[in-house]
């Protein structure tokens, strides 16, 4: 078994074992969007014309939840720095344990949107680019988020100061995120946008690892 | 940045030459040389905060000296980072061991990312055979610190750094870590560490740190 994917089983075993994140970050997004209809009230073409909105910004939201705990438990119990010392790159290290991430959290997000969505009355013919866009959207904000939590690692009420970091670099993941769902709810065509998530991810995927393992490195010193 | 001299003999092993580190604002030492050769033993000792920790974590990588070099058979260590990693293992303060996971899959883990090793047969050598199963939120102090040992023979590197190794082990531990450093270094294994205790380890050579206080003149060290 290859040491990277020793490492991703590690970290999913580590969150199927202590459980919190991933169910958090999970009830934070079905509890939230429930709040909507209830604070806005139920009318159809309200909710129908805020539901992509309103399921990319709870996204967002749940899945910053849980990158505060990306390293910092291996940082405090000092598996960071042994894993800092083994033979494979620091980067390709992060690279594993933000796809672990992912599947806790942003795997689970993308299969709870779709059930939400009908919750917020989205339109029908959005269903397949909000599927797609999370599946594109949400390693991405894994990545970013890694950038964040590496910074601020070892920084005091780093939590809040990462929300600060993080929250502006997600914004493009927002905007085409939504303006997929609203294209095709509109009759016109997602593909564009969810090009450009895909684009994004390309550029997150290789280049992230590399600045959050400079941020690890730092924190280590 | 000294260079190495031309007269000086291809040193096999790791050395410093003219080593300084500094934490923070604060210079912790100066101008510190030492070798470490295949079947050695260095023993580091010194007052708190006379720069024991610092000088290990120095020899690891994790953190650049603020001055001279770092060789291991005579080429810097900075020229293949990833190789140097490779070949040493270093045990610090902190155990690096997860609450959930059992003895047997913490061991397997570190070993499998250093690329495979002999989990088992470490568990045995440390006396955790009978904890293989148990969670290690259910370690005492000295199990845990036994656990994070056993890292050392669960997979081969011809480096030890060990950060005060023998805190919270019983006498009983102790002997199993003379055991395994006295193989290690039969094998032509080398080992560095830091400790307050009396520990006899044949021809080890000592660092007194304080020494290279970076107020003081600067000796040398006959190693």
């Amino acid at each position: 078994m290859s040491a990277l994917r020793r490492l991703v089983l590690r970290d999913l075993r580590l969150a199927l074992r202590q459980g919190g994140d991933a169910a958090t970050v999970a009830a934070f997004f079905v509890l939230t969007v429930i709040l909507f209809p209830l604070g806005v009230g139920p009318e159809p073409a309200l909710l129908q014309r805020i539901a992509p909105g309103v399921l990319w910004v709870t996204a967002l939201l749940a899945s910053l939840l849980s990158l505060e705990r990306l390293f910092l438990a291996d940082y405090e119990d000092g598996s960071l720095e042994a894993l800092a010392l083994m033979p494979m790159p620091l980067e390709a290290q992060v690279a594993a344990k933000c796809f672990a991430h992912w599947l806790v959290t942003g795997l689970p997000l993308t299969l709870l949107a779709p059930l939400l969505a009908l919750l917020l009355h989205l339109d029908a013919a959005a269903y397949p680019a909000l599927v797609a866009g999370m599946a594109l959207g949400t390693p991405t904000l894994s990545l970013i988020g890694a950038i964040g939590a590496a910074l601020t690692l070892g920084a005091r009420r780093g939590g809040v100061l990462l929300s600060l970091l993080v929250l502006p670099l997600y914004v493009p993941v927002l905007i085409f995120g939504v303006a997929a769902c609203e294209a095709a709810a509109q009759g016109f065509a997602a593909r564009p946008h969810l090009l450009l998530l895909a684009a994004l991810l390309v550029l997150a995927a290789p280049l992230a690892p590399f600045a959050a393992a400079a941020g690890l490195r730092l924190a280590l010193e | 940045m000294p260079e190495p001299r031309p007269s000086d003999p291809p040193a096999t092993g790791l050395s410093g030459r003219g080593l300084a580190c500094r934490r923070g604002e604060r210079p912790v030492f100066a101008g510190l040389d030492f070798l470490l050769p295949p079947g050695g033993a260095l023993i580091l000792r010194g007052a708190n905060g006379s720069g024991k920790s610092s000088l290990l974590r120095l020899m690891a990588g994790l953190t650049p000296p603020a001055a001279g070099m770092l060789l291991w058979d005579g080429a810097p260590v900075t020229d293949d980072p990833a190789r140097h990693r490779a070949r040493l293992h270093f045990i610090g303060h902190a155990d690096a061991l997860k609450p959930v996971l059992t003895v047997e899959e913490t061991l397997t883990f570190w070993s499998g990312m250093r690329g495979g090793g002999a989990p088992r047969a470490a568990l045995v050598r440390f006396r955790l055979g009978p904890l293989a199963a148990t969670p290690c939120r259910f370690l005492s102090a000295g199990q845990r610190r036994r656990l994070a040992l056993a890292r050392l023979v669960a997979s081969p590197a011809p480096l030890w750094l060990l950060d005060e190794p023998l805190t919270g082990l019983d006498e009983e531990a102790v002997e199993d870590l003379d055991a395994a450093i006295a193989a290690h270094r039969a094998a032509g294994g080398c080992v560095a560490l830091s400790t307050h205790a009396p520990l006899a380890l044949a021809g080890a050579a000592t660092l007194a740190l304080g020494d290279y206080a970076p107020t003081v003149a600067i000796p040398a060290l006959d190693a």
